[in-house]
């Protein structure tokens, strides 16, 4: 803590924070070149080609299961396009077992942990073999084996969740923190203020990782705050800050990597703001073209992010056009192949609707149930999905497999 | 009159309010430009400018706080919450602020200005978030009205009441119904009574009620029960807060059978209200046990959210149990 004595004036001298304009962390040109005087992170082959795997995949998962919801196979899609740096490079940062709390565009910190195309594509179908027992829309992945918390739709809730969850593992003295991921807009929520206001009162190693990517749905980050970001904020509650280009990859990682080690050695938490763009639709129901150009959206395709990173690998020798190509075709047919395999798997089961409201189901749900069942045996034809299943016809369940 | 679904009618009925009186604001999270993600506040911005129809930051309980100080100063504001799933951060502005400004002043200031629209409901495969019923919350809160309607017609009309109304309004839209619902909206001003129930189809056997788009639901449900026979008097609360305890009560005296029907969950839901109130006006008149078809005691689920819902076989079966009873 700093000890600076306040200074006392005789007339009334206002502030405007216009001292505080925050500059930017970059290290990688888009030509995959370092800026002079930048020092790339140490970061091992190995490393570096599962992080750009990572993003590959991504990719090419939004890309295809985009094209899924537009053919109606499924309900609903988000995607993580143009932001898989920011969303990867932070997770690649972390050690594998500290904690990630998500908004809902973070699938690549998920596809880095190493969440199988198969367990995305079940949470997507919300079929049997959802760990989510096909309760959420798509996208709302989570992994107990992977410490990823499992998504919430309302905005910012996460965050003072992470400060809490952070304060435990201070408690456990295990040296892991947690991040947690947000945009721009969510910011702007109250529970916003109260995370970073308790992380700092109570020196928590918590890593807030700011996606400032321009747009909450349609609100562009003009109309979401008159500062110079979100970044500034962290002045408010005496806590470290930077600002790091969302789009490179050895930026947000070394920010982050160095944010981890604040939080986890000094208890220091951390804000960091990526600066990035949503080159997507917010979601498969939005439609920018209400509310942005073209000429707009060309400009940060001009920056992508993955590209980048290719760039950076091939001057290495790391990656050629080869491996390209072969990762795309590979990662192409997985996805279409472990879709259509998901898609046939049937819904989970009728049980499942009563189960985990509590620990054990209350007696007058179990009531509500029994009279759901009969209900439903009266009138098969009208619940196709859930007409056979065992709770129905008196035939033995079927357990669920796997380790969420 | 023409031919409206039900976000143009709520449309018009914002532009009506907006055209009429200049103290009448529409904001919230997307609203501005783009009309708001479903298109509800379309063309607001361009037609009346930048401060009277605008985004605001995504914080909602910052927007029903920033309304309850507009309302208090005697501007007319309209604010959307984007769906009612997302009411809750507003929960304290609402409940402690909204409800109780007029009260806690002994009327030296009110909030009566403020009208707060959100879409509710489930049935469009939103999950847990994007399909709750939140109004039993509200009407356990006294100083709030709430208001659902059921179609185009009634929406323009109960919006323009809840706009002009002395008392802040709750006016939760059923979005299942947003495009679904067409049907003929008069182009002019009008407003319909809050407070006031509608008896939608008289009959003689057994009363059933409910609200928003429940509405659609009790009527393939009636025209089964009707099929076998059962004559069926339908109404539509419309206000849920205050709620019209005349003409349900006398409905029932008329029937003698009850069923009510909603979407949010069975425990602590507003059927239960009407449940009690209706026991100790009609006891004796009361020929078979007033029935509820509700969601589960649960969240709303997504694959399973045929089974978890209050759809027509259910009422329909309520409605044959409670004629057999």
């Amino acid at each position: 803590m700093t000890t600076t004595k306040p200074k006392t004036v005789h007339s009334p001298i206002f502030t405007d924070g216009a001292e505080f304009r925050i500059s930017t962390f970059k290290l990688l040109k888009q030509d995959g070149s370092l800026y002079k005087g930048g020092k790339a992170p140490d970061i091992s082959k190995e490393k570096a080609l599962r992080i750009y795997r990572a993003m590959v995949t991504t990719r090419i998962l939004d890309e295809r299961m985009l094209a899924a919801q537009r053919q109606g196979r499924l309900s609903f899609y988000m995607q993580c396009t143009g932001e898989e740096a920011a969303v990867i490079g932070s997770a690649a940062a972390l050690d594998d077992s500290d904690m990630i709390m998500a908004q809902y565009r973070e699938q690549g910190a998920l596809a880095y942990r190493g969440f199988t195309i198969d367990e995305f594509m079940n949470q997507l179908f919300g079929n049997n073999k959802d760990y989510g027992k096909g309760r959420q829309m798509p996208v709302h992945y989570g992994s107990k084996k992977l410490y990823y918390m499992t998504i919430s739709s309302p905005l910012a809730t996460q965050i003072p969740q992470a400060t809490g969850y952070a304060y435990g593992q201070k408690l456990a003295g295990e040296g892991h923190c947690t991040l947690v991921y947000f945009g721009e807009g969510a910011a702007s929520e109250g529970d916003f203020h109260a995370a970073l206001n308790m992380a700092a009162v109570h020196r928590v190693p918590v890593i807030f990782f700011c996606r400032n990517n321009g747009y909450a749905i349609s609100t562009p980050a003009s109309e979401q705050f008159a500062a110079d970001g979100v970044a500034p904020r962290a002045y408010g509650y005496k806590m470290d800050v930077i600002r790091v280009d969302g789009n490179d990859v050895l930026a947000v990682y070394q920010a982050t990597e160095k944010a981890r080690q604040m939080a986890v050695e000094e208890n220091r938490p951390v804000l960091i703001e990526a600066m990035t763009y949503r080159l997507a639709a917010h979601s498969s129901s939005d439609d920018p073209s209400g509310y942005r150009s073209k000429d707009e959206e060309a400009i940060w395709r001009e920056k992508d992010p993955i590209l980048r990173t290719q760039h950076w690998l091939k001057s290495h020798g790391w990656w050629s056009d080869n491996e390209e190509k072969e990762l795309q075709e590979r990662l192409r047919r997985e996805v279409l192949e472990t879709m259509k395999q998901a898609q046939k798997r049937p819904p989970p089961a009728l049980e499942t609707l009563i189960t985990d409201v509590y620990k054990e189901v209350p007696p007058a749900l179990n009531a509500q149930f029994e009279k759901l069942k009969a209900h439903i045996r009266r009138h098969p034809d009208a619940y196709p999905k859930s007409a056979n299943d065992p709770a129905i016809t008196g035939k033995p369940v079927s357990t669920q497999k796997g380790e969420a | 009159m023409a031919k409206m679904n039900m976000l143009q009618a709520i449309n018009n009925a914002l532009d009506t309010a907006m055209a009429a009186n200049e103290r009448v604001l529409c904001f919230g999270e997307d609203v501005g430009i783009f009309g708001g993600v479903f298109r509800a506040t379309s063309n607001l911005q361009q037609k009346y400018g930048k401060s009277r129809c605008f985004n605001t930051p995504l914080v909602e309980q910052g927007i029903i706080g920033f309304a309850n100080g507009l309302a208090a100063q005697g501007s007319v504001p309209v604010a959307e919450i984007q769906f009612a799933d997302y009411i809750f951060p507003a929960f304290d502005q609402i409940v402690n602020e909204t409800a109780k400004f007029r009260y806690r002043s002994g009327n030296l200031f009110d909030v009566g200005g403020l009208t707060i629209r959100a879409p509710y409901g489930g049935g469009i495969a939103g999950g847990l978030y994007h399909s709750q019923s939140p109004e039993a919350y509200f009407a356990h809160t006294p100083g709030l009205k709430v208001v659902v309607p059921r179609n185009p017609h009634q929406a323009k009309g109960l919006l323009l009441a809840a706009i002009h109304d002395p008392d802040p309004v709750l006016f939760f839209e059923p979005k299942r119904l947003y495009r679904a619902s067409v049907g003929e909206v008069p182009e002019e001003e009008y407003q319909l009574p809050l407070g006031k129930a509608e008896v939608l189809k008289e009959g003689t056997d057994v009363t059933v009620l409910g609200w928003g788009a429940q509405m659609e639901v009790i009527e393939h449900a009636v025209e089964m029960a009707e099929k076998d026979g059962i004559s069926c008097e339908v109404i539509d609360l419309r206000s849920i807060l205050p709620w019209d305890v005349d003409t349900v009560a006398e409905s029932v005296l008329k029937t003698g059978r009850l069923v009510i029907t909603h979407e949010a969950p069975l425990t602590g839901g507003f059927a239960g209200e009407i449940a009690a109130t209706i026991q100790e006006r009609c006891f004796l008149y009361l020929e078979s046990p007033i029935a509820r078809v509700a969601g589960l005691d649960t969240p709303f689920p997504l694959v399973l959210e045929k089974e978890h819902f209050p759809n027509l076989l259910k009422v329909y079966e309520a409605i044959c149990d409670s004629v057999e009873f």
